[in-house]
């Protein structure tokens, strides 16, 4: 049975979740793997949301906000990028590759940038394998995809 | 304890050879010896025999740069042994109020009758990072005790000695880190601790110590102790350079280049050495120079030959 | 408030290799401000662990409590229940947090999930300083507010080593010279006689280097007469 990763993706209101919607009308396809929850500004994903994917069941995370510069809030983008940085360290110190874990910066305009992304990011986590060995996957549970 | 009263010049009182000549009125001289990374003592003995007769004491540093070395103690009485006339040096990083007061009266018991009062570079440079430092007391604190010890013959805990320990005591300033003011204060306030004499960080930036000692004299405190000048003669360019980066070390630009320029690198170095020994001379206040001739203590010999500081008193 | 740092998540994963149930236990006071020990962080070590329990195909149980101050036993109350089947807890207390827990659990093995600092405070988001060694005799008065105990990097009492250079620390060019500074203010407070007083030698014997010490309050101490007899 071919591995299908799940994939989880913090989008913030302002630009990523925009350019997921830009994606949507230009028809775009990106992999049903991606799970998308909707969030005010990616500043607001804290390590505990991010982890809590994991425990849940994700093979990868991804956090996208605005490009750098454009955040609605200032900063929020840069924080969840450094946030992002550490979370990688301290998942990389428990022995789960960093790679799982994926900061994006996009604006709205960048529909065609975001599927493309999206789609590599599945492809990366399809390399490395599910998170979890077999058994231990809670299999079938759908994440949580509220939007907002 | 009791401290400070302001130290007063009185007659020599604890048999040192450096008291006397200082007291006597003599252009002082001591060399500095450092002590090897190693159990071997001979190289102490070499030295020591080698300098005696051209300075008036030997320094021996105390794990230096916070770098493990044979003990100062017992490099001391190598050079007792050898004829020479050790200056204790003492810092306050490595042992406690307890050690060090117990230290000073091994030592005082073998002979020694100088000892230099420093805190001691922060370990954090030095070989051993990781260790813990002690800084119980400090410098100014140390002073104090072994003047406390010498005269009232108390230890820090207000205990009778029998037998004190006659010692000139010593203390260190840097000329050149900080505010002149500061530095100034502070050194008065090692003379108000009791120190008798005081070897300053080297020297190469010769207007900075000149200012130093105008607001020193100015104070009075060249009245109330004897300040000698520190003096390094430089082996190299890159030796000068090194040194500039040391924290509190100034070496003005140009003197690097000089030592670049020259053809022959060590026949500058003591030529630099005597330039500033005569410079300092000079210079009102001064009582003496003290030759830190790292890792070329063959150097003093020449130097202070050429200086017409030979023979000793 | 007392710093503290997070451990590794894997040091600690060295010490319950074997174990199946495990408390994660947080405090609400000094380390949620340092943010290395409150709720959030309890839920960040407690998810690690979860993680790393799955992938080694044996999971923990894992509970979290936070609890308002860990170095009162009374606040210790809801870890009672918790602790009853736990193989370890780990404390993102400060070690006087972990010791109050071990002391009142001394079956079950407490592992210390921060490494406490010291005395200190925030001086910008994110950044914490030391700023007091607690020593046990107070010297502030004279040092103008700047506590040569900490911040002196050799911990001297009467005034600047021959390091300070440019107003920096010979022990590391990031930190400002602790002396350097009390002379600035106590000029400005037009105080610098001060500088000339020689300080004795500190009694240590008030600092942790001492005995273990102990503060006591009579009058705040329960009223024997109020209690209940045996
Ligand atoms: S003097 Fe002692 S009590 Fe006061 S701030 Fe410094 S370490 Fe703390
Ligand atoms: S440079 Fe200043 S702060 Fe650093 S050890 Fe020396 S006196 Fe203390």
């Amino acid at each position: 049975m071919s591995f299908e990763p799940k994939i989880l993706a913090f989008c913030c209101h302002h630009c990523a979740y925009g350019a997921a919607d830009l994606s949507g009308v230009l028809r775009l396809q990106y992999p049903v793997n991606i799970q998308i929850i909707r969030v005010p500004c990616s500043g607001r994903v804290s390590g505990e949301h991010v982890l809590d994917a994991f425990v849940k069941g994700a093979d990868g995370v991804c956090v996208a906000g605005c490009l750098k510069g454009n955040c609605h809030y200032q900063s929020g983008n840069l924080r969840a990028g450094k946030r992002v940085e550490i979370l990688k360290n301290r998942l990389a110190d428990i022995g789960i590759e960093p790679e799982r874990l994926h900061m994006f910066y996009v604006s709205a305009s960048m529909g065609a940038l975001f599927a493309r992304f999206m789609a590599e990011l599945v492809e990366t986590i399809r390399d490395l394998g599910p998170a979890f060995s077999g058994q231990e996957r809670e299999g079938g549970e759908q994440l949580d995809s509220r939007t907002s | 304890m009791s401290i400070g009263p302001a130290a007063k010049v009185i007659e020599a009182r604890t048999g040192s050879r450096l008291e006397k000549v200082l007291r006597a009125g003599h252009f002082a001289v001591t060399a500095e010896i450092g002590p090897p990374k190693g159990a071997d003592g001979r190289r102490i003995q070499q030295l020591a025999a080698l300098v005696k007769d051209y300075s008036d004491a030997q320094n021996l540093t105390d794990n230096q740069t916070a770098v493990v070395r044979l003990c100062s103690l017992a490099a001391a009485v190598h050079v007792l042994n050898n004829g020479g006339e050790p200056v204790l040096q003492m810092t306050t990083r490595d042992r406690n109020r307890i050690a060090l007061q117990s230290d000073l009266l091994g030592a005082a018991s073998l002979g020694v009758r100088n000892v230099l009062c420093l805190s001691g570079d922060h370990q954090r440079f030095g070989n051993h990072p990781e260790a813990k430092g002690v800084f119980d007391i400090d410098s100014v604190q140390l002073t104090a005790t072994v003047r406390q010890m010498r005269e009232e013959r108390l230890f820090i805990c207000g205990e009778e000695i029998k037998a004190p320990p006659r010692v000139f005591v010593g203390a260190v300033e840097n000329p050149f880190a900080g505010p002149v003011e500061l530095r100034v204060l502070r050194l008065g306030k090692k003379v108000m601790a009791g120190a008798e004499f005081i070897q300053t960080q080297v020297v190469y930036d010769v207007e900075g110590f000149t200012r130093w000692m105008e607001a020193v004299c100015a104070a009075g405190w060249h009245k109330k102790t004897f300040i000698l000048a520190g003096v390094t003669p430089p082996k190299s360019a890159g030796a000068l350079r090194y040194m500039s980066r040391i924290p509190g070390m100034k070496v003005p630009e140009e003197l690097i280049r000089r030592m670049e320029k020259a053809s022959d690198k060590l026949r500058e170095g003591q030529r630099i050495a005597l330039e500033i020994i005569n410079h300092v001379r000079a210079i009102a206040g001064v009582s003496g120079v003290h030759i830190m001739a790292i890792n070329w203590e063959e150097a003093v010999p020449e130097i202070v030959s050429m200086a017409g500081l030979y023979p000793r008193p | 408030m007392i710093l503290a740092r997070p451990k590794t998540v894997s040091s600690i994963l060295a010490l319950v290799g074997g174990m199946k149930s495990l408390v994660v236990a947080g405090c609400q006071e000094c380390v949620t401000v340092c943010q290395s020990g409150g709720r959030k962080e309890v839920s960040c070590v407690a998810q690690l662990l979860e993680i790393a329990g799955k992938k080694r195909g044996f999971p923990f149980e894992i509970a979290q409590v936070t609890v308002f101050r860990q170095c009162d036993n009374e606040y210790l109350v809801p870890l009672d229940v918790l602790m009853e089947k736990a193989d370890a807890c780990i404390s993102l207390g400060c070690g006087v947090g972990v010791q109050f827990i071990a002391e009142r659990y001394p079956t079950v093995m407490v592992i210390p999930g921060v490494d406490t600092v010291g005395g200190g405070g925030t001086v910008m988001s994110g950044v914490w300083e030391e700023r007091c060694a607690m020593c046990g005799e107070c010297i502030l008065a004279e040092t103008t507010g700047i506590c040569p105990v900490t911040r002196c990097a050799k911990g001297l009492l009467n005034g600047p080593c021959g390091g300070s250079v440019d107003g920096r620390c010979e022990a590391g060019t990031d930190l400002p010279c602790a002396w350097e500074m009390i002379y600035h203010r106590l000029k400005k407070q037009g105080r610098l006689d001060s500088l000339t007083r020689i300080r004795p030698p500190k009694n240590w014997a008030h600092s942790g280097s001492g005995v273990m010490r102990k503060v006591i309050r009579e009058e705040v101490m329960p009223c024997l007469s109020v209690l209940p007899l045996k």
